[in-house]
């Protein structure tokens, strides 16, 4: 007998009582409809959650300059003088995996406004990608500048708790604060970002270009260094220096032009003291971390045997959370959509039952007029996967507009999922086999001339 | 030449514990073209018979031959196989799919016959079957939109659609008016004598037992007398 024969015979079986059929699949409907919607919306929120998860700097790499020792002593990580601007604009040019990257300087230094003075935890010379980077956003005025950079214009973004320190409940745009006795027009307010994961306040910050910090504030651009170690190297040499005095008392009588040109100091170019990139995603880290490696032990010119000299950081910890979080959403569903379908399986197999029980008499004819008793068993189970595949279109083409309802009336992200939808498919079609097989097998069995008498 | 020959066939049931024996050996032979009535009153195994010679059950022992082929002992696919292409049954309470259309309920034995006829040659097929019983211009009609004489014809049309040599009718007329009933045992005389079709009627009315060429009587599991017309009487085996 040829299965399109059957499956023919199935659906003209089914349409003989559309009502029971309809209410049969309502089961499987209501279950491939919610796996669906839930599907859909959940993998929404879980691509949101790890946006979010993202902007909190899960695929932020920090990229430190290795260390020194003088005299034995060692300045620790980071105080090592040689991660240039060039660097982390080759990264941002070289390295695929590298969605952006920003240089930083800091300091820490007094900002004052009028009668009043703060010591924010943080003042950053960057570039505008550190916002992208650390997932910042501006509350209001602007942005950093290229222009800015080039000029190391005297202008600063404030972080929410510096601004409300220094300016209460105004508003700080194009007002003056100083810093380090250096006014600096303020461009822009950050939007509050609250506690990072060790409990520091991230709005406690002023950014402003880094060649401003660098070469207008900076005298000891050293925070990270061990301050005992007080050494000449952290005078930067800028020529710019000399218009804004950094306040650090010369140990040397200044040279005179003359003594200058006799003893040339070698060329040097300006450091900076990390670098932030960002992966194009938690999962490109890897490759990142790679790609940087290369290009700057090939830019430092570094021997294949010598170690770097410089070192890189991610976010593992919270890469694991968000994978975690994820798996953990995944498995919720299949738990709901497991549950769902088997009950709706039960609905059809009890279906099926009743349906072999009345149709004992039509059995026991097919059989009489030749039907074997697996062309018995295998037209119920053709009903029931059928009657299970109806049910799983219709469950997929409600779940996917409930779903798209959703995001139409309460603006959830939703994502469409294939895979979601050919599983639902496939498994709509397993449970039809599944709980159709028994019924069925009971239908095979019928003895004929017992199924031709039953009344 | 004989179409069915039953060898001391015997059929118990076994009830848990004991046997209940039906058939007690019967020994029988139906010609080819012929139309045999089978008389019993209820009880006497007349039914256990029928299923017997339908291939539908298997006798205990004894042997039997359908068409040159002893059939007690294959298996159900075979006998499935030979009820399609060998046996066409006709019952009293016509057993028709309901909601489904004439001509469909005449077709649907060619679903289990081996797949080389295409849904439109079967439906062709059904549908000069339909022209030959006389409801040309019932081929769309559903069972409850047709008479009871219309069902047994229905019945009859899908009982020979695979030409089957023989056909088993029981209680053909038990649920027909005496009217419809004339003209269904009349049918019946046609097909066998223009189609050769051995006819098997299973009834316990002597008046349909009499449109019969021979009639068989049954009680209490063996053959009482088989008066065959045609040839000088067979002396039938007791036991």
């Amino acid at each position: 007998m040829k299965l399109y024969v059957v499956v023919k015979n199935a659906l003209r079986t089914l349409l003989r009582n559309p009502m029971r059929a309809m209410l049969t699949a309502l089961g499987i409907v209501i279950g491939v409809g919610s796996v669906i919607a839930m599907m859909e919306i959940g993998s929404g929120s879980s691509e949101a959650l790890k946006k979010s998860i993202s902007n909190m700097g899960a695929n932020m790499l920090m990229i430190f300059p290795g260390m020194t020792s003088t005299g034995g002593v060692s300045g620790g990580m980071g105080s090592a003088q040689n991660l240039s601007p060039e660097d982390c604009e080759a990264i941002i040019r070289e390295c695929p995996a590298v969605r952006t990257a920003a240089p930083t300087v800091r300091v820490r230094v007094q900002v004052v406004r009028g009668n009043r003075n703060w010591v924010p935890n943080q003042v950053q010379g960057t570039t505008s990608a550190y916002l992208d980077v650390r997932g910042n956003t501006i509350e209001e005025g602007s942005p950093i500048s290229e222009r800015d950079i080039l000029n190391c214009n005297r202008v600063c973004l404030l972080g929410k708790t510096v601004a409300r320190e220094l300016f209460g409940d105004e508003s700080p745009v194009n007002q003056e604060v100083r810093i380090k006795s250096i006014t600096f027009r303020v461009i822009g307010v950050l939007a509050a970002k609250g506690a990072n994961m060790m409990g520091m306040d991230q709005d406690d910050i002023i950014l402003a270009p880094w060649t401003t910090v660098k070469y207008r504030i900076a005298g000891s651009s050293m925070t990270t260094a061990n301050q005992s170690q007080s050494s000449s190297t952290s005078s930067t040499g800028s020529t710019r220096g000399v218009l804004y005095p950094s306040g650090s008392t010369s140990l040397y009588p200044e040279k005179s032009s003359t003594q200058t040109a006799n003893t040339p100091l070698t060329m040097r170019f300006a450091t900076v003291d990390m670098i932030l990139a960002s992966a194009v995603s938690p999962e490109a880290i890897p490759d990142a971390i790679k790609q940087i490696t290369a290009l700057l032990r090939e830019r430092h010119r570094l021997h294949p045997q010598a170690e770097d000299d410089f070192s890189i950081r991610d976010m593992t910890e919270m890469t694991n959370t968000l994978s975690s979080t994820t798996k953990l959403m995944t498995n919720l569903l299949l738990c709901v959509a497991m549950i769902s379908l088997v009950v709706g399986g039960v609905g059809i197999m009890n279906i099926m039952l009743v349906s072999v029980t009345e149709r004992t008499r039509e059995i026991g004819l097919r059989m009489a007029v030749g039907a074997r008793s697996r062309d018995i068993l295998l037209q119920f189970l053709v009903e029931s996967i059928v009657l299970c595949l109806v049910g799983g279109i219709i469950g997929i083409m409600l779940g996917h507009g409930g779903a798209i309802l959703v995001a139409l009336m309460l603006g959830w992200p939703v994502s469409t999922s294939i895979p979601a939808i050919v599983a639902a498919f496939m498994v709509s079609a397993a449970v039809g086999i599944i709980f159709g097989y028994y019924p069925a097998w009971k239908a095979s069995r019928l003895d004929p001339i017992e199924a031709l008498r039953y009344e | 030449m004989e179409l069915i020959t039953l060898k001391n066939i015997c059929k118990t049931y076994n009830l848990g514990d004991i046997d209940v024996p039906v058939l007690k050996g019967v020994s029988l032979d139906i010609m080819n073209g012929e139309m045999v009535a089978l008389m019993g009153a209820s009880g006497s195994g007349k039914s256990t018979l029928m299923n017997i010679l339908g291939c539908l059950d298997r006798p205990t022992s004894g042997e039997y031959w359908l068409d040159g082929e002893e059939v007690s002992r294959i298996s159900s696919d075979r006998r499935a196989l030979i009820r399609n292409h060998k046996i066409g049954f006709v019952f009293q309470n016509f057993n028709l799919l309901p909601r489904t259309s004439a001509v469909d309920n005449v077709a649907m034995p060619l679903a289990y016959t081996a797949g080389h006829l295409s849904s439109r040659e079967a439906r062709k097929r059904a549908e000069a079957m339909l022209e030959k019983v006389g409801l040309a211009d019932r081929m769309e009609h559903v069972p409850s939109q047709l008479s009871g004489g219309q069902q047994q014809r229905v019945a009859i049309a899908r009982a020979l659609i695979n030409h089957p040599p023989v056909l088993f009718a029981d209680e053909p007329t038990g649920n027909l008016d005496s009217h419809t009933s004339a003209e269904v045992l009349k049918m019946f005389q046609d097909l066998n004598r223009t189609e050769n079709i051995t006819i098997i009627l299973v009834t316990h009315d002597a008046h349909v037992a009499g449109h019969a060429q021979r009639v068989i009587h049954i009680s209490d599991g063996l053959i009482n007398d088989g008066v065959y017309c045609a040839a000088p009487p067979v002396e039938e085996d007791v036991r």
